[in-house]
């Protein structure tokens, strides 16, 4: 009952919502008809590596990418009549960063408040409050030239939320940049979260994602293999644990022999991950049973192993 | 439009130093050298004469370099600073992320390039008449027709370069093969008809020509033949028209894919 009550109100507060989304360039189809609903105030995800057809679809969603087929709703409007009002209540930070490296930080930040069509007084007072966001109060007469890859990435964020926008679309935001620029960024974007504005991340990393989405699909192939909240997904496509072995190439024993001791099994070029409810005592199994690895490993599940038992595949960076 | 228009006056007011130098000092060195050098050369000479209607030889030059330094900086604006907003800077997709439509990017582009031609043509008419080459107030229509010739040409240009995918290297063939041929072979220095006659064809389908037929005889208050310029501002207009049409559809299917 709960449950019905509560997908009522999703649909009515969706924000973003695909049905049967296809994209063709050419021979080529990108994205084979994907089905997506956000809910207002969500993070949501999608996950998979390069060429799953992630970008294809965020763009799609900017409305700057017309759809080959399938129906598509951004802020309750379709983006092939309403593309520019659309476009105007939304945020976005491309994949590559679009700055004007010849301006400064903070010139940027106005001139693209500009192009939303508002007032000089009201972004003159913007650029100064988005700039304490994003940590370049310092620079901000600065050209952009210079700037850190993490500079210059805080600036796209702040850049794209000149228009107060309903909806962040964020493609790739960490990718290139150093571990702590990204927990500096994560931390903003968890900020915009509490803030209520809902965010929509491409990754192909299994931490930002677990580290920043409510709810997330995993795509492979242009098509959506699995979808659900980061904790969720482990539960259902991995076990509580795992145990990483690694051995000399010489003594490596097949999988299959190891298969009894571990729920499942998955042979990496460098490793044998043991998937179980306790990594500890299979490890202890492992020694009973009379093989000696190099190394041994306990850890948890992550969204790294999700990805490898739905495509067989570990993630490239 | 005109807010992708204050966009490119912003990076002007920070960058107009180096773009300010190349667009006076070039025409001006063309200045020197045709209109004071070789005009000192063929002065009193009744061939020159006989070309020039007898007027002084930069007085009949100057509008046609008017026309010509337009050209040649419509041709530049609208090649590599094109590029760069689809490929190196990419400024136009952070343009068309937000409610900006790619034809209007396009637009903005082209009136931006307009203005800056009209404003370096204004300073280029003083330094000409510091030379003793403005002949009267006509020169301000020939200023007015060297840039709805340089509009024709950088919405041409802007179209091709908005096709262009590589690092630029289409724009060295460009220049060599369309804007260099296009500025000797166009009537600035000599009239078109003391080229060989198979040559002059070729000059019908120059929009420089055109545009320095009109500018020349608007400068010398000399409109001879009414038909020959409605002709010349037809084929201006049709061009820019053109120009302006392949140049907004190619930045949306290029913006929007």
């Amino acid at each position: 009952m709960s449950g019905l009550a509560a997908s009522v109100l999703f649909v009515a507060d969706g924000l973003v919502q695909a049905r049967g989304l296809r994209k063709r360039f050419g021979d080529f189809e990108a994205v084979r008809g994907v089905d997506v609903d956000v809910a207002r105030g969500e993070v949501f995800g999608f996950l998979g590596p390069n060429g799953a057809g992630k970008s294809s679809t965020m763009r799609m969603i900017a409305c700057v990418s017309p759809r080959s087929e399938g129906a598509l709703q951004v802020l309750g409007m379709d983006p092939d009549v309403d593309g520019p009002r659309i476009r105007a209540r939304i945020g976005v930070v491309p994949q590559l960063d679009n700055l004007d490296t010849e301006l400064t930080v903070r010139q940027n930040l106005q001139i693209y408040g500009r192009y939303f069509g508002l007032s000089r007084a009201h972004v003159r007072a913007k650029a100064t409050e988005l700039l304490e966001f994003a940590q370049l109060t310092e620079r901000a007469d600065d050209p952009v030239e210079p700037l850190s890859g993490g500079m210059k990435r805080r600036l796209t964020i702040a850049r794209a939320l000149v228009n107060e926008p309903e909806l962040l679309l964020l493609d790739e935001p960490t990718t290139g940049l150093d571990p702590q620029a990204r927990h500096l960024l994560w931390e903003r974007l968890y900020r915009l979260k509490r803030e209520g504005v809902t965010q929509i991340i491409t990754t192909h990393y299994m931490d930002e994602a677990e580290q920043l989405c409510d709810r997330l699909v995993v795509m492979d192939g242009g098509v959506i293999v699995a979808e659900g909240s980061p904790a969720e997904l482990i539960e259902r496509y991995s076990t509580r644990e795992v145990l990483e072995l690694r051995f000399d190439p010489a003594l490596r024993p097949a999988p299959d022999a190891l298969a009894r001791l571990a729920e499942r099994v998955e042979e990496l070029p460098d490793r044998l991950l043991l998937y179980t409810a306790d990594g500890e005592h299979t490890h202890a199994e492992v020694a009973r049973a009379g093989f000696v690895p190099l190394s041994a490993l306990v850890r948890r599940s992550s969204l790294e192993d999700v990805f490898l038992r739905l495509t067989g595949r570990t993630l490239v960076d | 439009m005109l807010l992708v228009v204050e966009h490119f006056w912003t990076w002007y007011r920070r960058n107009w130093r180096a773009t300010a130098v190349s667009s006076v000092l070039q025409p001006l060195l063309f200045l020197l050298a045709f209109g004071v050098g070789f005009g000192s050369l063929v002065a009193g000479t009744g061939s020159a004469a006989a070309a020039t209607g007898g007027v002084d030889y930069i007085v009949w030059l100057a509008p046609a370099l008017l026309a010509v330094s337009t050209v040649q900086s419509a041709a530049f604006e609208s090649t590599y600073p094109v590029l760069s907003g689809f490929k190196w800077q990419r400024t136009y997709f952070a343009m068309t992320a937000g409610p900006i439509s790619p034809a209007q990017v396009a637009l903005g582009h082209l009136l931006w390039v307009a203005c800056k031609m009209a404003g370096a043509g204004a300073i280029y008419i003083g330094v000409i008449a510091v030379f003793g080459g403005v002949a009267g107030p006509g020169i301000v229509v020939s200023l007015l027709v060297a840039v709805l010739t340089g509009a024709a040409v950088a919405a041409m240009v802007t179209a091709f370069s908005a096709t262009v995918e590589n690092e630029g290297a289409a724009f060295n063939a460009l220049f060599r093969f369309v804007v260099i041929p296009m500025t000797l072979f166009s009537g600035t220095f000599f009239p078109v008809d003391r080229l060989p006659g198979w040559v002059q064809p070729v000059a019908l389908i120059s929009p420089l020509w055109h545009g320095t037929e009109l500018a020349r005889s608007a400068a010398l208050g000399a409109v001879s033949q009414p038909l020959a310029a409605l002709g010349h501002l037809a084929y201006l207009s049709a061009l820019l028209v053109l120009g302006v049409a392949l140049a907004t559809r190619l930045f949306a299917r290029r913006l929007a894919q």
